[in-house]
């Protein structure tokens, strides 16, 4: 059943659906039942399941994240809510050397199941603590899964998955995609596999990888490319950063013999070395140019406007990026309208 | 009480028998696992233990051989653990630091410091709201309540009413690092009394003293009361790991071990055993079975089949 509705409200409705399936399944948090409901998307969950199925938490992240794993080990599904993925790093000796070892060092005879729900943040003033994602740290750990859907349709069904799996999964969201208006599948069992690639784009002349927010940069420069020199870009978007088949990824380089990698994140020892790395080992014959990565500028995330912009790679890097690899022109781009933090892409894809 | 008293020496002698052994087993070097021995610790767990459901759920350090001999019992899994082979309880994957057998209620533990400590928090909050009657205990030493996530954890038990014991085993030192070098108060159990939390404390080393404690601690639970944090001294006889004593190392002195010595758990309750008029020959018997079982499983697990290499990848996802 297909419906239209925001990524805050599909993020919603997964939750919302899977607690009333399973009655394990739980969710908490600061600030998790307060009047903002983490931009909305916790929406009703206090008042239709009750304060001991939806609750605050105090400020401890170290504790609540290990409070997870004890809930999960003793038979129940948590969903542990952060309001900013840079808050994980409170919670990165529960996440690093218990909840991604528990499984493995009892050799098998527990079951993890726990959902760690964090949003990227971006723009006015977020700086350099309220900005990151993080997603290679996490991804970087046996025994972790992690996720990051960017249309609203993934969003659904990819929670609803994560929710659904007996292993920890970090779902990471960033905000701006929260007013994304999209076609989802709103039914209870319509469910986005974990570890597999969404290709969001067809196309024939060079492929994109691209991660979060980051795919609407992608798409746009496609579209772009397309008007300007009569191009088809391939954007590949692969929901999970880990683990991850690379299969779909490999066939569109196949293909089109060029790959972009455009990551959320900075790009040292990043998700965009591991896709690079990779398909260069898979796809070294087929490469017509080596592959090219964009991501943050090395350094923190700056509070000021200005720096701010520079520190993001955007529309325009890829476009040029684009135009370099296929050996084009650029254009000129003056009359273009690009997304900002004033004029978010609001869909549909 | 002559059944009581029996049944926790029998513990304790397992316990102890079992750490004496790895002494002697492990300079042939078969066991390849760093072991922190708890000599010396034995009245506290056995008295803990005993008071306990079996279906209740317990979470201890990497001091942990006497939590998985108190909760489980199986030597023969308990040594293929230790010896690293198949027939373990993790498979080989636990070794001696993180040993664990949900089944039997023993549901974890770790090698970092204060680490299992916030699991014990989720574990209670799971049985208070299927309310079906289960207690958790988490063991942790004095250098645990040095970490932000005792204190974290406390605040949060009390603040939710969890059913849970906080049992902090304080030998008074963190490795090798005494209280005086660490801890900028006088009294944690003064402080604890701050919160929301019932505060029962003993330098007992007779397990019948820690068990009735812990059964008051219980009722307390049960009363929908909230938690306990259980304040228990005792001494560790032997260096922080491995099998020797290190009183020449200079940061402890012998003397203070021989007072402890003294009140030995094991020795005392032997006395009270004969005090309370039980046979010579039955308590060898005891010991003689409890020596006899363990050399057995100490027999399989050296003979036992390593996991086979395919089992690297095994477990590492559901």
């Amino acid at each position: 059943m297909i419906k239209t509705i925001s990524y805050r409200e599909a993020l919603n409705l997964a939750m919302t659906q899977e607690m009333e399936r399973d009655s394990n399944v739980f969710t908490y948090g600061l600030d998790v039942p307060d009047h903002k409901r983490i931009f909305g998307s916790t929406v009703g969950l206090v008042e239709k399941f009750g304060s001991d199925r939806c609750f605050g938490t105090p400020l401890a992240e170290d504790a609540m994240t290990g409070f997870a794993l004890g809930s999960a080990i003793n038979g129940m599904r948590p969903i542990h809510i952060h309001i900013r993925a840079d808050f994980l790093m409170l919670s990165m000796n529960q996440i690093v050397n218990m909840i991604s070892n528990f499984r493995y060092m009892t050799g098998g005879q527990l079951k993890v199941p726990i959902v760690i729900r964090a949003i990227i943040g971006r723009g006015w003033g977020q700086s350099a603590q309220h900005s990151k994602s993080l997603h290679s740290f996490f991804a970087h750990v046996p025994g972790l899964k992690v996720i990051m859907p960017t249309t609203p349709f993934d969003a659904k069904g990819l929670l609803a998955s994560a929710i659904r799996d007996d292993n920890p999964v970090i779902c990471l969201e960033h905000r701006w995609l929260y007013d994304i208006v999209d076609k989802v599948d709103v039914a209870p069992e319509a469910l986005v596999p974990l570890g597999k690639p969404n290709v969001l784009q067809e196309g024939t002349d060079l492929t994109i990888v691209a991660t979060s927010w980051m795919n609407i940069e992608a798409l746009r420069a496609a579209e772009v490319v397309n008007k300007f020199h009569g191009k088809k870009v391939e954007v590949i978007d692969p929901r999970t950063i880990a683990p991850l088949d690379y299969k779909i990824i490999y066939e569109s380089v196949n293909k089109t013999g060029q790959c972009i990698v455009a990551d959320y994140d900075w790009v040292n020892c990043g998700f965009s070395a591991e896709v690079a790395a990779r398909v260069s080992e898979s796809c070294f014959n087929r490469l017509k140019s080596p592959v090219t990565r964009l991501g943050f500028s090395e350094t923190p995330c700056p509070t000021t406007r200005p720096l701010e912009n520079k520190f993001y790679p955007n529309t325009i890097d890829i476009v040029r990026q684009v135009e370099s690899k296929l050996n084009l022109k650029p254009s000129d781009l003056s009359k273009e309208k690009f997304y900002s933090y004033e004029n978010k892409f609001k869909g549909p894809f | 009480m002559k059944d009581r008293n029996t049944e926790l020496y029998r513990i304790m002698y397992l316990i102890r028998m079992c750490e004496e052994k790895i002494r002697v087993h492990y300079p042939s070097d078969k066991i390849k696992t760093p072991v922190h021995l708890c000599v010396g610790l034995e009245a506290i767990l056995a008295g803990v233990i005993f008071s306990l459901k079996p279906d209740d759920q317990v979470f201890g350090t990497y001091r942990n051989h006497g939590i998985y001999l108190a909760k489980s019992g199986n030597t023969d899994r308990f040594f293929g653990e230790i010896f690293g082979r198949l027939t373990g309880e993790s498979k080989g994957k636990a070794g001696s630091m993180h040993l664990a057998a949900p089944e039997k209620g023993f549901m974890g533990s770790s090698a970092i410091v204060g680490t299992t400590i916030p699991l014990s928090l989720g574990c209670a909050f799971v049985n208070q709201q299927k309310k079906n009657k289960r207690c958790t205990a988490v063991f942790f030493g004095d250098g645990a309540t040095d970490e932000g996530v005792f204190w974290e954890s406390l605040n949060f038990a009390c603040l939710r009413k969890l059913p849970l014991m906080f049992i902090c085993e304080d030998n008074g030192l963190a490795i090798h690092s005494k209280i005086s070098e660490r801890q900028g108060y006088r009294s944690i159990t003064n402080i604890v009394n701050q919160f929301d939390c019932h505060v029962i404390q003993s330098e007992s080393t007779d397990p019948e003293v820690i068990a009735d404690l812990t059964a008051k601690g219980i009722s307390h639970i049960y009363n929908n009361h909230g938690p306990v944090f259980f304040h228990f001294k005792y001494y560790r006889y032997l260096e922080h790991v491995g099998i020797n004593e290190d009183f020449e190392s200079g940061y402890r002195s012998r003397e203070e071990f021989e007072r402890w010595k003294r009140v030995d758990p094991i020795v005392l309750q032997r006395a009270k055993l004969i005090k309370y008029g039980l046979k010579e020959s039955f308590i060898q018997e005891i010991e003689n079975t409890t020596i006899e079982n363990i050399d057995k499983s100490i027999a399989l697990a050296s003979q036992a089949p390593f996991p086979p290499e395919s089992d690297l990848y095994q477990d590492v996802y559901a």
